[in-house]
């Protein structure tokens, strides 16, 4: 109970910040040259003069700013993001059906990130500056430094074209009309080259995290005297070191949520994925701003949302941050 | 010096510098080499590498010369990331040493806004940038600045917020010198090495992010960018694979470098991590 308390005391301490998000938000699009009325009377091949200042009205774009930015933030709380005019329906619609694909692609690449990294840095500070620790601690630099698209696009180059094994892109075979466990089969065949290649930037730092926190744990005077008691190397390793090791990697959930959305957009695009990175790109390309800062809004929230759980998950790490 | 020595014994460093070198290399004897427009048709289009003695990495869809763009690339590239590097960390000094050293209301505000921005995904607002402000290279590199410095304020305040009660400090009020005056001529020197480290992962990030969106076609088209390249060749990614295989490489060398030294460096400064 006290956990859930401290996490919700720092959900509401990440208000202001969901507040100011917005205002930056609103004062960019202000800058934007054209408004709603623009778009759409561009869209449907312009009107009248009379015509354009009833739109205006109707949106409420004729009143002062500071009016507006608050109709603005006061739509929001009611989690209402405004009407995509290239798509013709509610930004929150659009978005909603966009979500569970790129909700799955980022969970997928974050448990395999977290595990595999978790692997190869316990791996590596057990052979620490011995020729296992020096290979992984390299390949983890050059995924670090490798852009993400392009490692999608020859793993594509190479396991869709040359070898066939995989599919090229999409989220399942059109038309195939799978359901049940087929459908849930044919997707993660699917999922599986875009989750590796979202999963490789995070998985270098996970890598290194985990290497860094577990050298640090285990010069521990606790160690010492799990084996002084007389453990296995292995049990010290289970039992003692990993859920104190595992501290900082989880902290790295929180602090890159936002940078994995991020990369979401680009896999997305090289993938063909139908999720929210790719809708972002198509609202850039088409220029529908609505669309564009709902889904940063709701990326925002999502951040939020997983610090909050990240919070519950590290005092249930660690009992120590609670008491 | 004492640090240059350090950084000259450690593997790591040298073998980034060697790269970094290498890089700069290609942006400094572009010119020379390719002195014609890397965007101008060059010849037949989608010629492989070394099938032609004039094209050593072939040419792409349109029969631009792949070498050119690669070595013009290295300008761009190596521009931008410097270019994005050195404003966010001017921004992030600033917001993070008044932040520090006032503490307060001050610090209170310009926390939440450093925190708003780091909520966001970087990748995100900067698409939000450039769909607002347009994409030609300038606007690019500025919003790639501003979208990275939070990391870095954060770093400079922490080293504020210990050294502001030095008594060092104190002296300087003493004396009666100017806050501006402590702030960067006194605590600043003091505070800047871990930024200095730092400064090298902005700089791997943002060449990344100029690349991601080079490769989705928005970022600006007139100039030679390895991440447009790559997108040129997405579209003959089944047979002519070797258009957007190239590019990626001279990115991944060039990030490589770039956290290779910053890595170094970081040992070097940091001569506790030396005695593990």
């Amino acid at each position: 109970m006290r956990v859930l308390l401290l996490a919700l005391r720092r959900l509401a301490a990440s208000l202001p910040t969901l507040l100011i998000v917005l205002i930056g938000l609103f004062l960019l699009l202000q800058l934007a040259p054209g408004d709603t009325v623009d778009a759409l009377v561009a869209q449907i091949g312009g009107g009248d003069p009379r015509m354009i200042e009833e739109l205006r009205r109707y949106y409420g774009l004729d009143v002062s700013v500071a009016v507006q930015l608050g109709r603005y933030v006061w739509r929001l709380l009611q989690l209402d993001l405004g009407f995509s005019a290239i798509y013709g329906k509610p930004v929150a619609d659009v978005i909603l059906e966009r979500l569970p694909t790129t909700l799955l692609l980022m969970g997928s690449a974050l448990s395999f990130a977290f595990a595999a990294g978790m692997a190869l840095g316990v791996l590596a500070a057990q052979r620490v500056n011995r020729w296992p620790d020096t290979l992984i601690s390299t390949l983890g630099l050059i995924f670090y430094a490798t852009p993400s698209f392009w490692f999608g696009l020859m793993g594509i180059v190479i396991f869709a074209v040359n070898l066939g094994w995989l599919p090229a892109g999409g989220i399942e075979e059109i038309g195939a009309g799978y359901t049940g466990f087929r459908r849930f089969l044919d997707i993660a065949w699917h999922l599986l080259l875009p989750t590796l290649t979202l999963a490789l930037i995070f998985l270098a730092t996970y890598l290194r995290i985990m290497r860094a926190s577990m050298l640090e744990v285990m010069n521990l005077e606790f160690v010492r005297t799990a084996r002084a008691k007389g453990l296995s190397p292995g049990r010290v390793i289970s039992a003692h070191v990993l859920r104190n090791a595992l501290l900082p990697m989880v902290t790295l959930i929180g602090l890159q949520a936002g940078t994995m959305l991020g990369g979401s957009v680009v896999v997305e695009s090289v993938f063909a994925l139908p999720g929210l990175g790719r809708l972002a790109y198509e609202s850039v390309v088409q220029r529908d701003l609505n669309t564009l800062l709902g889904i940063v809004f709701v990326s925002a929230l999502l951040v939020i949302v997983v610090n909050f759980l990240v919070d519950l998950l590290y005092a249930r790490l660690d009992p120590r941050i609670v008491g | 010096m004492e640090t240059v020595k350090r950084l000259a014994r450690s593997p790591t460093a040298v073998v980034g510098l060697i790269l970094l070198a290498l890089v700069i290399g290609m942006a400094l004897s572009a010119p020379v080499l390719f002195p014609k427009d890397p965007l101008g048709l060059a010849g037949r289009p989608l010629q492989w590498p070394l099938a032609n003695a004039r094209f050593w990495f072939g040419t792409d869809t349109t029969g631009r010369d792949i070498a050119a763009q690669i070595f013009h690339g290295a300008r761009v590239s190596l521009l931008i990331g410097i270019v994005a590097t050195l404003l966010a960390i001017t921004i992030g000094i600033v917001i993070g040493a008044v932040a520090g050293y006032y503490g307060g209301i001050i610090d209170d505000v310009l926390m939440r806004v450093t925190e708003a921005f780091q909520t966001l995904p970087n990748f995100l607002l900067l698409l939000v940038l450039v769909a607002v402000f347009g994409s030609d290279i300038k606007t690019v590199t500025i919003a790639i600045g501003l979208v990275s410095w939070p990391a870095a304020a954060r770093l400079t305040r922490a080293e504020f917020l210990t050294l502001r009660s030095r008594e060092f400090v104190q002296a300087c009020r003493t004396l009666g010198m100017r806050d501006a005056q402590i702030i960067f001529r006194e605590i600043l020197p003091n505070a800047l090495p871990p930024v200095i480290v730092y400064a090298s992962v902005i700089m791997a990030v943002a060449i990344l992010l100029e690349s991601a969106l080079a490769f989705l076609n928005l970022s600006d088209p007139n100039v030679p960018s390895w991440g447009n390249l790559i997108g040129t060749g997405r579209s003959v990614l089944r047979t002519q694979w070797y258009v957007s295989a190239i590019p990626g490489v001279a990115i991944l060398l060039t990030v490589l470098s770039v956290s290779l030294v910053g890595q170094g460096l970081n040992d070097a400064l940091n001569p506790r991590l030396k005695r593990r």
